[in-house]
């Protein structure tokens, strides 16, 4: 780390990786309009994603484009955070990462939009808009499953234990990055103490802080999810519609 | 800019064969093709229509509704067909995101014609916050404010499921934002 070409692929993979998941529950959510709103939101940060690889192509100058980079690179060269390749869990589970992940890109893309570099703070202004459509949905959940029966309180309850320390990461400090990471978590701070209070969670402590996505040292499960996400362009390079 | 400024008329120019054709026009009349009853320029993503004076070659800009927007393709192609059909076969399209696009860019005739297909049009986009609060939907079918939202994504990417509490009618919200 860290130039801006790696703080952009970093964002445009944390998009990506996460469209990739969220779109493994599409005909399996737990009702018809949680399974087309999530579809929805995996679409957003597919569109969000394709924004920042290009860009992030176009910084290194090697001739990559969208698809190279998201089809031709190994687990290694991925700069997701972890949070977003965890698995998807119970419904609970993607919920904690999708409101954990909204509380962060939020204030991310809206601090990107005042950004000195042009392109990126288009990409924030036009992400920021669905970003907030996203958070708002990953509250209400947490908020209902939370506040709701003894079992939906005790899932999300274990769900946002589970996830919590993976939120870590994502605030890192970058100084010499085109926004410092580290001056988003106050704000995320602020949301997640507020929604999680509403809805009777405790917030997690403890000092565990899993890292390494930033730099390429990922969780086994990206691998898995790279494998059936490539498949189709490896072996068919190329291939379109 | 707004889009007011994607709605001025431009010139109209003759082609090599006398004909006269208007680029905007043609550009102007493709049809969103996910809300078949709207034109881009009337759902605001056509942004300019600019003609080289020495080459005549036309360049459209237009901007997505949403990041992911799948009907983009079929936009640039319907574009391009459009302006080819108005003497102009070599158009090329762009796509920009900034500024980025908001539902108050959608034109009042636009407003209306979502109406009538029973799309509730969206309301203003709120200046502070960033959640848009959605105020008083209105049933598209019988015009009852008593509506409720069921879900806050529906069948494409800016638009929301809405139900009347009045008629029983599910309807499609067009999501401010």
């Amino acid at each position: 780390m860290n130039g801006p070409f790696d703080f952009t692929l970093g964002l445009g993979d944390d998009a990506l990786v996460a469209a990739q998941r969220l779109a493994e529950w599409t005909t399996r959510a737990p009702e018809m309009e949680e399974d087309i709103a999530l579809a929805n939101i995996a679409l957003d940060q597919l569109g969000a994603a394709r924004l920042l690889l290009t860009y992030a192509g176009e910084l290194e100058g090697a001739g990559r484009d969208e698809d190279a980079l998201a089809y031709l690179r190994d687990d290694r060269e991925f700069r997701n955070a972890l949070l977003v390749e965890l698995p998807n869990g119970d419904f609970a589970v993607t919920m904690a990462k999708l409101f954990f992940l909204a509380a962060y890109q939020l204030p991310l893309y809206s601090a990107l939009a005042g950004c000195a570099d042009e392109r990126l703070a288009a990409i924030g202004a036009k992400a920021r808009k669905e970003s907030a459509y996203h958070l708002d949905h990953g509250a209400l959940w947490v908020k209902r499953l939370g506040d709701g029966t003894e079992e939906s309180h005790r899932r999300m309850q274990s769900a946002v234990d589970e996830v919590w320390p993976y939120t870590h990461e994502l605030f890192a400090a970058d100084p010499a990055a085109p926004v410092d990471p580290a001056t988003l978590r106050p704000a995320f701070d602020d949301t997640v103490g507020s929604v999680l209070a509403e809805a009777t969670l405790t917030k997690p402590e403890g000092p565990w802080a899993p890292a390494g996505g930033r730099t390429g040292v990922h969780t086994e499960h990206l691998s898995y999810l790279l494998a059936e996400m490539q498949v189709l362009h490896r072996a068919h390079p190329g291939a379109r519609w | 800019m707004n889009a007011r400024s994607a709605t001025q008329p431009s010139p109209a120019v003759a082609n090599e064969d006398g004909r006269v054709s208007d680029a905007r026009t043609a550009a102007a009349s493709v049809v969103d093709p996910e809300i078949r009853v709207i034109t881009i320029d009337e759902l605001g993503i056509l942004r300019a229509v600019e003609e080289d004076p020495a080459s005549g070659r036309v360049t459209v800009t237009i901007t997505p509704t949403y990041t992911g927007c799948p009907a983009m393709d079929v936009i640039r192609a319907d574009i391009r067909r459009a302006l080819a059909r108005a003497g102009h076969p070599d158009a090329e399209v762009r796509t920009v995101y900034s500024p980025p696009w908001s539902t108050d860019w959608i034109s009042e005739g636009g407003r209306a014609k979502l109406a009538t297909a029973g799309i509730s049009p969206p309301a203003p986009v709120p200046t502070a916050g960033v959640v848009p609060l959605t105020l008083a939907v209105r049933c598209p079918q019988c015009g009852s404010p008593e509506t409720e939202q069921v879900s806050r994504f529906g069948s494409t990417a800016c638009k929301a499921l809405w139900r009347c509490r009045s008629c029983a009618e599910p309807f499609d919200h067009l999501k401010a934002l």
